[in-house]
């Protein structure tokens, strides 16, 4: 039987989840919360590039449910840890071929000393294991088969886009009252006050995309293969949740120290600001770098020395995972106190809390009720900002080979790797493209989506654009 | 301002900044290829480059830590002070296998033995206690000119004795307005034996010296002693006598050995016993000059063809003709084919052949290929990325460069280094170590599990060949036909691994059915400890994992960095590992001393890393290592490979093959894995270089245009709407 | 003024202490002295008397915070991080483990990294600022719009890119640069190109960016309105009075990074080759050289804070109503 693991990202990633859930449930009832959001989700901008980081965050999701797989189990004899995504990207994580291959390739990309029957050794491309491997003939047959297998994935995109249209514009025509057909129209001449119109166009792109990419692979490596032959795609795939977790995660362990901090030292002012600016000060005039190395290393030495606890490849590279985030955290969390105690500072002296300090009010309740609702807005500024710039560390981080572990997909480990690859001839361009078009999307949406949160709830703002 | 004066100025500016631009890059390399990352302008630190001058262009890596021959051990180290440093012997440039032929010394030593009482034996007696080696050197050797030679006319030395004032402005060696010279003696070698001795220098080999010549060690502590009780800069090691180091005369001098120790004379051939003049120690231990990184770690001075003119390890490194060097001439003998491969045209010329080498910085791999096929560096070897590029296999399944390559009239030269790349199994862990039939299976197991023949194609693309235990071809005792028959079977005359079915089969008898452990019932669990720094080294990790999950066995990596790795093995807690060991001389010693009990890494502290003992192996050990090459040590070795091939303390890996490209240009190039001195026969063809650099480098500057135009063009619309605004404004 | 400046000097030695405490506990969790002697004496045939003996030459075979043994004041003068760190406040580095001057290489290596940070910043404010400008000038155009999405793309393509697919292109393809190295004196301009376009490039998503918004903060005051009423040009605002003002947070913003320029730029020195500081301090924690680490944190940490002092002073410079006390 398969046996459920929590890894401790696992484990993290669902609180945040959790939390997420519960501070939608919090602002719904709260109109100066939950205003700006419905401006950021009547935003054309904001609804498709919150449909495109959803895509992504459920990948992610996916890939963050573990299992260890039976000992019976002939398939996977020999992984140590897979999640649900690994199962359903099974045919992908498997079919490895011998070494690099290029997208749809139907050959390998390097050639091959090949005995023919009469004991002659030629040197050519051998056919893929898998790769094109349904085609009788390659030459022939090959750009035919192709489009066949992409009109295929077309149709099945737009299925499923129907499916998903249909069942949730019923959804929406019952909550709404309206009948089916008036709604579509609504949506269709954009009369909704969410636009419903761009997020089904956004869906839409992102499920033909989808089922091409899904039909092709069941045939091809769609983004070639790599120096051992594993498949693009599938790696790709799998760093969207190492890139998820550095950008939220690092975040999340920040914030209790951040705001705690921030607040404190705004409020109670005197002795404990100066020790509080000094701490921030120091640990922020420290090259980070320097510090994440150091931090790095550590981490390693601390495993070596109880080699017992950490016996599988996947957690030993999960705990690392989670100590980047948290050293990440601790470089970058002093920008947020700054601004917290700027803030707090200001509310300090308001009126009403002044009023409420001299009705002898504990401090604590002040801070609570008065000080953090009202910078509320300030924490999620942040961390919606903050999160593209951390997906792009990663990478950076990884080529000083202070990133990620190595055995972990992600973007940084394979642009890092394709630094090689592009010295070949001819080059393979591949790891590197798809790698960057992955960031590329998630970064770009997160960056206009933080653009959009941003307009939102930063009153300053909001007169002006 | 208008925003059209805006746009004309920022234009104007741009236009300039570009006029700007590309005069600078003209003007810097005139006739010269835009992308040359050598200059040729007068500024006085840079080198000139000129037809006329024989320059070779290479490159090293990082910096190298020691420049002192009585430190330095490791291989860009020696690309320098091997060119610097003559010790008294070398090996011979062409002749195969390797031969030590005379450098500095006028002949190969004598060599006498004596039993303890001092009467002269015969090699063969058993009663050999000590080995005289009696060296003579050749007269009129001068070293290269340097400051710690210069006196003043009254003979008194200029540079001996600094005051503060003179040091002002003086950074490097050049700052010193006097350079004198000297003749070698044997002093000089003498004083370096010593050296060797000395507990601050920290001498990687002390610790070898120390069993075999005598007095060493009592020197050793003499010296230790002698400076505690006379604290002071310099201490003249020629005050103190070491036993087993005799001078005769000024031009010979002989050294005693305990008992007998044939490779003794390998080390006379390293740079460890290269001569140092006592007036360098002297002058490098002012600690003014030390606080300026003056120091023999930084400024050798020796009797060699070059010297070293610019030390900028952050930069480059230049080696120039040492003009005192004694003339040694190109060797006229060589092997058969050596003549056809033109490489004794230079025969009898007077060495060196070029007067100028330049190292550049060149950290990483990928700038440095590419700038050896734009014709920057005149050698490389092949990386497995660029291998497709440059190698290829032709029709009869032979190693061949690809079109281009020949296009471009780059050689190719091939060798398959004496050294080996292993899999190692910790002998002192429970699971997998001891003497035990259990622990012997599973290791045979998992070397037939593991596919080095793959491992070479994947990640050497075939550079290298398997090996079939410690001793790589080359070395005296390996023997070509023979294979290891618990891994390897001949099917028709053909190496073949043994079936992953028959590896399951030794686990099964061992007891790991299906490679799960009996007593978990559960996969069983192997540790790889390795250090994984670079790129590539996850797509390595994930092979070996898969080679483990053949026989159903979990293999976990413990990967960390290189002191906790080095920290492991010495305590003994890794499990699998994998090292590689690389010849320091011609001998199976150098080789089967790795597997020598007494060489054990966690009980000795030696180079035995798998900490494999078996008493018969180290008994048959000493008897091998006092002979000569002759059948009966053959013997003796087959026997103790046969021993190691059952244990299977090692999966033994492979012997790497070195490839290495040249361009038309660089001539005499053979490779030669012992001598680390043959820059002193390269010569280089300059001529000829500096036309195919500007043949291949003519810089693509239409895009350039087509990018200038576009800005250029995105302006328009930005004016027809300030128009736009304008008029709606004026209305 | 003179005062004050004084008064923040001092404030900054706690925090340099600390950042001095913080590296040297971070580092020898990390590193045992016994590791550093190895890493240094090399791998081949490495005794343990070596080891002690590398450590007793170098002042690393004294306990790390607190000398129990000692008496007195000796409990804490006499140990390996007293001893190593007083020093490094009179800017006295001493040699590196390896053997090195470390001021010396640090006033050597300063230079290349200056000569890629100075033209980066510079070139890269010129463009920046004239993008915004322009941007502001076109403002609820489509050239806004467009110049602002191509903004947010530049910025959402990592840096790697930028550096790769240019030397990639300039240099190998097009043969118009070296692909790395570096010279001293005027030749090292035709190393130095592609670097500094690369750095201005990468730059300009976020630069061009934040900029607009400055402007567009001031574009919206009452005083640009009274202005327009006025019936002034529009492009006479935007330069008079907007630039203007903007320039204050402009000028505070580059005034804090200029004193690190000097501690150069990792990923570009490494990738071009380049022999700065960046690269210096890469190399030092890969080879384990404390003595490197600690005085390029300290340098950091010194630079930094003077930055914070600089960006008091600017204050002052450009805004009269600021008084420092």
């Amino acid at each position: 039987m398969p046996e459920m693991v929590f890894l401790w990202t696992d484990i993290l990633i669902f609180l945040l989840v959790a939390l997420v859930l519960a501070f939608i449930n919090y602002a719904r009832k709260r109109p100066h919360l939950s205003r700006p959001w419905k401006q950021v989700f009547s935003s054309r901008i904001g609804i498709s590039t919150l449909i495109i980081l959803l895509f992504y965050i459920a990948i992610g999701l996916l890939d963050s449910v573990h299992y260890r797989p039976d000992v019976n189990d002939e398939k996977n004899k020999g992984a140590d840890m897979l999640s649900t995504l690994d199962y359903i990207l099974s045919d992908l994580r498997l079919n490895h071929e011998k070494t690099y291959s290029a997208p749809l390739a139907t050959h390998l990309y390097a050639r091959e000393n090949v005995e023919s029957d009469t004991g002659v050794t030629t040197r050519e491309f051998p056919r893929l294991k898998y790769g094109g491997a349904h085609l009788d003939d390659p030459e022939k047959d090959y750009y035919l088969d192709l489009f066949e297998k992409t009109v295929i994935g077309i149709l099945l995109g737009i299925a499923a886009w129907v499916i998903i249209v249909m069942l949730m514009v019923s959804w929406l025509a019952v909550n709404s009252h309206l009948a089916f057909t008036e709604l579509i129209s609504h949506i269709r001449h954009r009369k909704t006050e969410i636009p419903w119109r761009t997020a089904f166009i956004t869906l839409l792109v992102i499920s033909v995309i989808a089922g091409i990419l899904y039909n092709l692979s069941q045939y091809y490596h769609v983004l070639g293969t790599d120096k051992v032959g594993e498949d693009v795609l599938y790696q790709a795939l799998k760093s969207i949740r190492t890139g998820l977790l550095i950008g939220t995660l690092t975040t999340l362990v920040m914030l209790p120290a951040a705001i705690l901090l921030g607040i404190m030292a705004g409020y109670f002012k005197g002795w404990i600001d100066d020790v509080i600016q000094y701490t921030y000060t120091t640990l922020n005039s420290i090259p980070g770098v320097l510090l994440i190395a150091a931090a790095i290393l550590m981490m390693q030495i601390y495993m070596s020395n109880h080699e017992a606890d950490f016996t599988s490849v996947t957690e030993r590279a999960d705990l690392r995972l989670l100590f980047l985030c948290l050293i990440l955290g601790v470089t970058s969390w002093t920008g947020l106190c700054r601004l917290l105690r700027a803030e707090t500072f200001k509310l300090s002296e308001l009126d009403y809390v002044q009023a409420s300090r001299s009705f002898g009010v504990g401090n604590f309740t002040i801070i609570f009720k008065h000080i953090l609702p009202n910078v509320v807005h300030i924490v999620l500024i942040t961390v919606v900002l903050d999160f593209s710039g951390l997906v792009l560390a990663e990478a950076v981080l990884s080529y000083v080979n202070i990133g990620v572990d190595p055995s972990t997909n992600s973007w940084g480990n394979m642009i890092n790797s394709a630094r090689l690859e592009m010295a070949r001839e001819p080059i393979v361009w591949w790891s590197l493209t798809a790698s960057l078009i992955f960031m590329f999307t998630l970064v770009l949406a997160a960056n206009l989506f933080s653009d959009v949160v941003r307009d939102a709830f930063d009153p300053r703002l909001r007169s002006q654009s | 301002m208008t925003i059209n004066q805006i746009i004309d100025i920022k234009h104007s500016i741009l236009l300039q900044f570009i006029v700007l631009l590309l005069s600078v890059l003209l003007t810097s390399c005139s006739d010269q290829p835009w992308n040359n990352p050598y200059s040729n302008t007068s500024s006085n630190t840079s080198p000139i480059t000129s037809i006329d001058e024989h320059i070779a262009y290479s490159s090293f890596s990082e910096r190298p830590k020691h420049l002192d021959p009585v430190r330095s051990y490791s291989s860009n180290e020696y690309t320098f002070i091997a060119q610097i440093y003559e010790p008294l012997l070398q090996y011979h440039f062409l002749k195969r296998p390797y031969e030590l032929t005379t450098l500095t010394a006028s002949s190969l030593p004598e060599l006498k033995f004596y039993d303890s009482e001092g009467n002269l034996l015969d090699e063969s007696d058993d009663n050999i206690a000590y080995t005289e080696y009696l060296i003579s050197l050749k007269p009129g050797i001068q070293y290269q000119p340097h400051p710690a030679f210069a006196r003043f006319s009254s003979n008194v030395f200029e540079y001996h004795n600094l005051e503060e004032e003179a040091l002002k402005n003086k950074y490097t060696l050049k700052d010193f307005l006097h350079h004198a010279s000297r003749e070698l003696t044997v002093d000089d070698y003498i004083y370096q034996i010593k050296r060797l001795a000395d507990f601050d220098l920290h001498s990687p080999i002390a610790g070898v010296m120390e069993e075999h010549i005598v007095g060493f060690k009592d020197f050793r502590n003499t010296l230790k002693d002698h400076k505690q009780n006379n604290p002071a800069d310099f201490h003249d090691l020629r005050e103190l006598e070491m036993t087993g180091v005799k001078k005769i005369s000024d031009y010979q001098f002989a050294i005693r050995i305990n008992k007998t120790y044939p490779q003794f004379k390998f080390w006379l051939a390293m740079p460890f016993f290269a001569p140092m003049p006592w007036e360098a120690d002297r002058f490098y231990s002012q600690p003014m000059l030390k606080e300026k990184n003056i120091s023999l770690d930084w400024y050798p001075v020796g009797t060699g063809p070059f010297m070293l003119s610019e030390n900028n390890p952050n930069l480059r490194m230049v080696l120039e003709k040492n003009p005192n060097f004694h003339g040694e001439t190109y060797p006229s003998d060589g092997e058969a084919e050596d003549i056809e491969n033109g490489l004794l045209a230079d025969a009898g010329k007077v060495l060196p052949l070029i007067d100028k080498a330049i190292y550049s910085l060149e950290k990483e791999s990928i700038p440095y290929w590419n700038k050896f096929l734009q014709g920057y560096y005149d050698a490389s070897g092949v990386s497995s990325d660029s291998f497709d590029q440059a190698v290829q296999f032709n029709a009869q399944g032979e190693i061949d460069l690809t079109e281009s390559m020949q296009a471009k009239g780059i050689g190719l030269q091939t060798a398959i280094t004496t050294s080996i790349s292993y899999m190692g199994f910790n002998m002192t862990d429970a699971v997998i170590g001891g003497e035990s039939e259990r622990a012997r299976l599973l290791r045979q197991a998992i070397s037939i599990a593991v596919d080095y023949e793959e491992y070479i194609s994947i990640f050497a693309n075939g550079r290298g060949i398997s090996a079939q235990g410690p001793l790589p071809p080359g070395i005296f005792g390996h023997k070509g036909e023979d294979h290891n028959s618990y891994v390897y079977e001949k099917v028709n005359g053909q190496l073949k691994r043994l079936s992953i079915d028959y590896a399951r089969s030794l686990l099964d008898k061992a007891g790991y059915t299906g490679g799960r452990d009996p007593e978990t019932n559960k996969p069983l669990v192997l540790y790889l400890d390795v250090t994984a720094t670079g790129p590539d080294d996850k797509a390595r990790l994930n092979w070996i994992r898969k080679q483990f999950s053949k026989l159903g066995v979990q293999l976990v990596l413990r990967t960390t960095d290189y002191n906790r790795f080095q920290d492991k093995m010495r305590k003994g807690t890794a499990q699998i590992f994998m090292w590689g060991w690389n010849a320091d001389y011609p001998d199976p010693e150098n080789f089967l001393f790795l597997l020598y009990g007494e060489n054990a890494k966690v009980e000795h502290g030696g180079e035995n890393a798998a900490n494999y003992t078996n008493p018969e192996f180290d008994s048959l050990f000493e008897k091998m290592k006092r002979l000569p090459n002759t059948t009966e040590r053959q013997k003796i070795i087959d026997q103790m490979v046969e021993i190691v091939r059952r244990d299977s303390p090692w999966i033994w890996g492979f012997h790497p093959k070195a490839f290495s490209l040249y361009h038309q240009w660089y001539k005499n190039v053979k490779p030669n894995l012992m001598a680390n001195n043959t820059l002193k026969y390269r010569r280089v063809d300059s001529a000829l270089r500096a036309e195919k650099q500007q043949e291949w480098n003519q810089p693509v500057t239409w895009p350039l245009i087509v990018i200038i135009l576009i800005l250029i063009a995105s302006i328009i619309p930005a004016v027809r709407i300030y128009k736009q605004h304008e008029q709606r404004r004026a209305r | 003024m003179t005062a004050y400046i004084i008064r923040r000097l001092l404030y900054a030695l706690p925090i340099l202490i600390g950042v001095n405490i913080f590296t040297f506990t971070l580092f020898f969790v990390v590193n045992s002295t016994d590791d550093m002697a190895r890493m240094h004496l090399g791998v081949k045939r490495v005794t343990p008397e070596a080891v002690e003996h590398w450590k007793a030459e170098r002042g690393y075979d004294r306990p790390l915070l607190i000398n129990s043994e000692a008496s007195g004041l000796d409990k804490i003068t006499d140990t390996i991080f007293f001893q190593k760190s007083v020093n490094l406040f009179v800017f006295n580095f001493g040699q590196s483990d390896s053997g090195r001057d470390i001021l010396y290489d640090i006033s050597q290596r300063m230079w290349p990294s200056l000569a890629i940070a100075v033209p980066v910043l510079l070139v890269g404010l010129l463009v920046n600022i004239t993008f915004a400008l322009l941007i502001a000038f076109f403002r609820a155009t489509y050239i806004d719009i467009w110049g602002v999405i191509l903004c947010v793309v530049m910025m959402s393509i990592s840096g790697l890119f930028y550096i790769i697919g240019g030397q990639f292109i300039a240099g190998k393809l097009l043969h118009l640069v070296p692909i790395s190295g570096y010279e001293t004196g005027w030749s090292a301009v035709k190393f130095l190109i592609l670097p500094v376009i690369i750095g201005v490039i990468g730059g300009i998503g976020a630069g061009t960016r934040w900029y607009r918004t400055l402007f567009l903060e001031e574009i919206n005051k009452d005083y640009v309105r009274t202005a327009r009423a006025k019936g002034l040009a529009e492009q006479f605002i935007l330069f008079r009075h907007v630039f203007k003002n903007a320039l204050i947070p402009i000028l505070t913003g580059v005034v804090v990074i200029l004193p690190l320029l000097f501690m150069g730029s990792l990923i570009t020195e490494s990738f071009f080759g380049i022999p700065g500081l960046g690269s210096y301090t890469i190399d030092a924690i890969n080879n384990q050289d404390f003595a490197i680490v600690r005085a390029m944190v300290f340098l950091g940490s010194v630079l930094y804070i003077i930055g914070l002092i600089l960006t008091d002073i600017s204050y002052t410079f450009v805004d009269p109503r600021v008084r420092l006390s």
